[in-house]
């Protein structure tokens, strides 16, 4: 009987000083705070264009932090929900449809400047200040620090806000991923065909 | 010819080099063809600023766009005539893009700028003429790099702060079918020779390698004479490489002539070397010695389909089609259709490349011109250079990489090309991979490998692009919000401020109708307006000033009344009948009415004071009676010395100052008592 | 000194834990689809490994042999293993939130891993002395982290690589496995022990 005694008094006393060692270490070791919100945020593209419905894209990193789906991003698109599947070690997910489509080419604002009426209504709806001009004064699109979230073209009442496709240039274009490589058989029977 | 040790390059290819064709002839001069487009973005680095304007006569070599900048060139007119329109044109470039082009209508002419025939813009003694005035004439004369890329001459050549210790000029010209630098060096040694001295002389080195593949004997020849001609030049030498391909890239010729490799994402300069092509040295001796722009280079045209491959000299600018009218042009049918005898394809596009069958590229249509870079125009036939087989499967053989001359590993490259693995491909120095084609010959699956690369670079250059741009969105959209806050805040503080002021208000009204209350209530109490000595009023200073008020206006009456009485008084001694006019007396009688309603007014208001609050004794304390005596006495002190004053210069204001003086004293006199009644109090 | 240098190579490559003894198959297969995860596991399980190791042998000769209580080794052997990856859990926390949150479940995991309740209880059932349980837990646990970061660059390069499609997968990963472990018997023999 004793031996059994002694057997539990023995796990018994393992088991205090384990314990007492793994409260210490949780003390010594305590996370204040996640900076995974920050890495999450910085795979974002940062339009603040709402579509996920979070005001922001540092709102969503954080839900994401806290569990959030991470396929609500449309102008991130696929290649953002990979990158955050990699970074997370959950498996990506198709884009969510409810949140909005992706887009095929990138999309600046334009405003037709006759029929501005210098509201500032888009002034006041843009998320990043990309839009320049002041009341009763044109208001004009900085192109270049437009992400295209289009939050700006329903507040204008003249409706005279365009979303365009980005111009390419010589200094943006490039060349296109050549097809895919095709099996020994589909070439020969591809060119048969021909 | 110096013996020096050549080394190799790992890799390289042996195609069948094609270059017999279009060396059986001289250089041709190609005649003017009747339009120039002269696009103003042929070179590495901004497009030039177009200085002519529709409807100018242009000489030939005119400057029609001056240089953007430090990284660019400028451009010249090829030849003389009229500048018709500057436009976006199709460029002849992989994208089929458009950019600014100078439209030249030739007058056939073909007359030089007068500076430039004259000879006024020679300069002969250029090798004691200060490297600044050379590097700016090359600057000038719009000199870019003739081999191919186009980077602007004069940038290459500013390296005053550096030491370079070898120049290499590169007559490798190793991509097979191009023979333009051959024949520049067999025809024109000298001039390429003499550029190669001014060079020398810029870039201060100690010695210079003229490289030239062995399978130019001719040029290797023409250029060992030509050097023989030039007294005295110990540092130039002519070394044959063996034939490779690519031994004519920039690296890879380094490599094999001084066995030093540019280390990755550098250029030569960073190991004391730079490289120069021998047309890019012609046309500095040019620009030098005859002051002559850069506005027209040797180009060869070959391929099947050309009837008389050759090397021609071609303005920039000229139409590729005028080219290829000149050597005579066969457009090709299949041998299928031969034999069938089927309608050729609807859309049967001639294929015809601006460059070599390795580093070309085709062009979409024969109305695009030649540009400064445009070694050689390609017209093959579908038997010599028949169009790539699908592509299979990698079978991962490693030819490629045993073939790459930059010692990188494409078929890695291929793989995370192919899945878009572009921080991978960063990582095995995809940036260092100069497009020559090497890997695609070999790979027996017919991987176009060289367009996967090439795509790839440009998405890490996409991508960059869109993280920076993301990242300015982050700080813009932070900014935003701290200047929303920054205006909540502001917001905020007024409307608090304002509440205070409203609230301090209120609070103000309340107690004086609170005390309007309890004044009321206490007069009903005791029937006495009087009492109540304790609450504090604000009135008691109206009240006082109402009384000064009345006294003045009481004053002001009296006086008037007195000056009436004057009058009157004058009126009757000057003996004036009684009921004359008298002057201003109805004046005066207004002005006495007006201050009587006046003294009335006041004394109503003071009556009305004093029934709203009861008269207060003041607290005063010692301290304001005693300011107050000093007051009195320093105006006592001033008013006596303008009495004096005025009693010496014996002025009319005397008696007035003399009341006021007595005045003054006896308000003195009456704080004296006041203060000597406060101390009794006290005491 | 030959008997230590026996023991790493016997528990490196001729016996791999992973390969050979088929021990802590779950983290080999869990986390080797990124190198940079596995070597992270593999730094984690060799801190756990060595530590676990040395700390069961001394609950083990200290406190249960002279208490007669030996039948408790298991459970015992458990709590200093799950006191251990606690620790490293948590300190891992701290320095790197990225590897722990990649890691994820497999960092408590390691407690389960059999190859370190393996190693724990081998290392009674061959009498090892103090220095070589040490020896012992190190080479099992460098043994992982070879084949494991071996494995995970295979299974980047076979990620974009062309598999057929009923292969894609796991599939393939199984098979590479296999034909790892087939590679590896090739060591036997090599070292008696």
């Amino acid at each position: 009987m004793s031996s059994i005694l002694i057997a539990v008094l023995l796990l018994a006393t393992l088991a205090i000083i384990f314990g007492a060692i793994l409260g210490f270490a949780a003390v010594r070791f305590k996370v204040e705070g996640n900076p995974i919100v920050d890495q999450i945020d910085n795979l974002l593209p940062q339009t603040q264009c709402g579509q996920c419905s979070y005001p922001g894209c540092k709102p969503y990193a954080e839900a994401i932090a806290a569990g959030e789906s991470i396929n609500k991003c449309p102008p991130g698109g696929e290649s953002t929900i990979i990158a955050l599947a990699d970074l997370l070690g959950v498996e990506p997910e198709p884009l969510d449809a409810e949140h909005g489509a992706e887009k095929d080419v990138p999309m600046v604002a334009i405003i037709r400047e006759d029929e501005c009426i210098g509201c500032t209504k888009c002034i006041q709806a843009c998320p990043i200040d990309a839009i320049m001009g002041a009341a009763k004064q044109m208001h004009t699109v900085i192109t270049d620090e437009c992400t295209g979230c289009d939050l700006c073209v329903e507040p204008c009442p003249v409706d005279c806000i365009d979303m365009v496709p980005i111009e390419t240039t010589l200094q943006n274009w490039h060349w296109d991923k050549p097809e895919n490589s095709v099996s020994t058989i589909e070439k020969i029977l591809i060119k048969e065909v021909h | 010819m110096q013996t020096i040790t050549l080394h190799s390059f790992d890799g390289g290819i042996h195609p069948l080099e094609n270059k017999h064709q279009s060396t059986q002839t001289a250089i041709a001069q190609l005649p003017v063809p009747a339009q120039l487009i002269v696009p103003v973005g042929q070179h590495i680095g901004a497009p030039a600023d177009v200085i002519v304007n529709v409807g100018d006569s242009v000489l030939k070599g005119q400057t029609i766009a001056d240089p953007k900048g430090v990284v660019s060139a400028a451009i010249h007119a090829p030849t003389s005539g009229k500048v018709v329109a500057i436009e976006q044109r199709e460029l002849p470039h992989s994208s089929g893009l458009e950019g600014t082009c100078v439209i030249i209508d030739s007058d056939g002419h073909d007359q030089w700028l007068e500076e430039i025939s004259n000879g006024s813009q020679a300069i002969s003694d250029y090798l004691e003429t200060d490297n600044e005035i050379l590097i700016q004439r090359i600057r000038d004369c719009g000199i870019t790099g003739m081999g191919g890329a186009g980077f602007p001459t004069a940038v290459k050549m500013t390296v005053q702060n550096l030491t370079i210790d070898t120049l290499i000029i590169n007559g490798a010209e190793c991509e097979p079918y191009i023979t333009a630098d051959d024949m520049l060096m067999r025809e024109r040694a000298l001039e390429t020779l003499r550029g190669v001295q001014i060079l020398l002389k810029i870039t201060a080195a100690k010695n210079c390698l003229i490289g030239i593949e062995d399978n130019k004997p001719e040029a290797i020849k023409a250029m060992e004479d030509a050097l023989h001609e030039v007294h005295g030049e110990h540092h130039i030498s002519v070394v044959t490489i063996p034939t490779k391909y690519p031994s004519g890239g920039e690296k890879q010729l380094i490599k094999i002539l001084t066995g030093k490799e540019v280390p990755s994402g550098a250029i030569p300069s960073a190991i004391g070397i730079v490289c120069q092509n021998v047309g890019t040295c012609a046309a500095v001796y040019h620009a030098i010695a005859e002051g002559k722009p850069l506005i027209s280079r040797i180009t060869t045209i070959t391929g099947e389909s050309i009837n008389q491959p050759q090397n021609v000299e071609v303005l920039i600018g000229t139409p590729v089609k005028h080219l290829l009218d000149f050597a005579g042009f066969k457009q090709e049918k299949s041998l299928f259709q031969k034999l069938i005898g089927r309608k050729a394809k609807a859309d049967s596009k001639p294929r015809i490349i601006m460059g070599g069958p390795m580093m070309g590229f085709t062009l979409n249509s024969d109305e695009l011109p030649i540009l400064k870079s445009s070694n050689c125009v390609l017209a093959p036939s579908q038997k010599e250079l028949p169009a790539n087989d699908i592509a299979s499967a990698c079978i991962r053989c490693g030819l490629c990489t045993e073939a790459c001359p930059a010692e990188l590993l494409p078929q890695q490259l291929y793989w995370f090309s192919k899945n878009g693995e572009l921080d991978k491909a960063e990582q095995h120095n995809l940036a260092d991979c100069i497009e020559c084609g090497a890997c695609s010959y070999v790979c027996p699956s017919q991987i176009p490998l060289v367009q996967y690369y090439r795509h790839t670079k440009g998405a890490i250059k996409d991508e960059r692009a869109a993280q920076q741009k993301s990242d300015r969105s982050k700080i813009r959209f932070e900014a935003r919000q701290a200047r929303l806050d920054r205006e909540a805040a502001e917001k905020e503080a007024k409307r608090q401020a304002r509440a205070a002021t409203a609230e301090k208000a209120q609070a103000a009204k309340k107690a004086a109708a609170a005390e309007a209350l309890n004044k009321q209530t206490a007069e009903e109490a005791d029937g006495n307006g009087n009492t109540n000595d304790e609450i504090k009023k604000p009135e008691p200073v109206d009240l006082e000033k109402l009384q000064k008020q009345l006294d003045a206006a009481q004053a002001g009456l009296k006086k008037s009344m007195d000056k009436i009485a004057e009058l009157k008084a004058a009126a009757a001694e000057s003996g004036a009948e009684a009921d004359a006019p008298i002057e201003n007396l109805d004046v005066f009688e207004k002005a006495v009415a007006n201050r009587r309603d006046k003294v009335k007014l006041l004394a109503l208001q003071i009556a009305e004071a004093k029934k709203s609050a009861p008269l207060v004794k003041k607290e005063v304390s010692r301290d304001d009676i005693e300011k107050k005596l000093r007051a009195q006495k320093d105006r006592l002190e001033k008013t006596k010395e303008r009495v004096d004053l005025a009693k010496e210069q014996g002025l009319d204001s005397l008696p007035a100052l003399q009341k006021g003086l007595d005045k003054q004293m006896q308000k003195l006199k009456e704080l004296e008592e006041e203060l000597a009644q406060f101390d009794k109090a006290g005491a | 000194m030959t008997d230590y240098l026996l023991i790493l190579v016997s528990t490196i490559l001729v016996n791999n834990f992973v390969l050979v003894q088929f021990l802590g198959l779950c983290p080999f297969m869990g986390v080797s689809n990124k190198l940079e995860t596995a070597i992270g596991m593999s730094a984690a399980t060799t801190f756990v490994l060595t530590l676990a190791s040395v700390c069961s042998y001394l609950v083990y000769t200290y406190l249960l042999v002279p208490l007669d209580l030996e039948y408790l080794r298991t459970i015992s052997f458990i709590m200093v293993i799950a006191v251990v990856v606690g620790f490293t859990e948590m300190a891992m926390r701290k320095t790197s939130p990225l590897l722990y949150r990649v890691l994820g479940i497999f960092l408590p995991l390691i407690t389960t891993n059999c190859a370190v309740l393996g190693v724990a209880l081998l290392n009674i059932k061959r009498d090892n002395s103090f220095v070589e349980s040490i020896l012992y837990g190190f080479g099992a646990a460098v043994g992982f982290s070879l084949v494991m970061v071996l494995f995970a660059a295979m299974r980047e390069r076979i990620a974009v690589a062309d598999v057929p499609k009923p292969f894609q997968g796991s599939a393939i990963s199984m098979i590479t496995a296999g034909l790892m472990s087939l590679a590896f018997l090739g060591f036997t023999g090599l070292v008696s022990i």
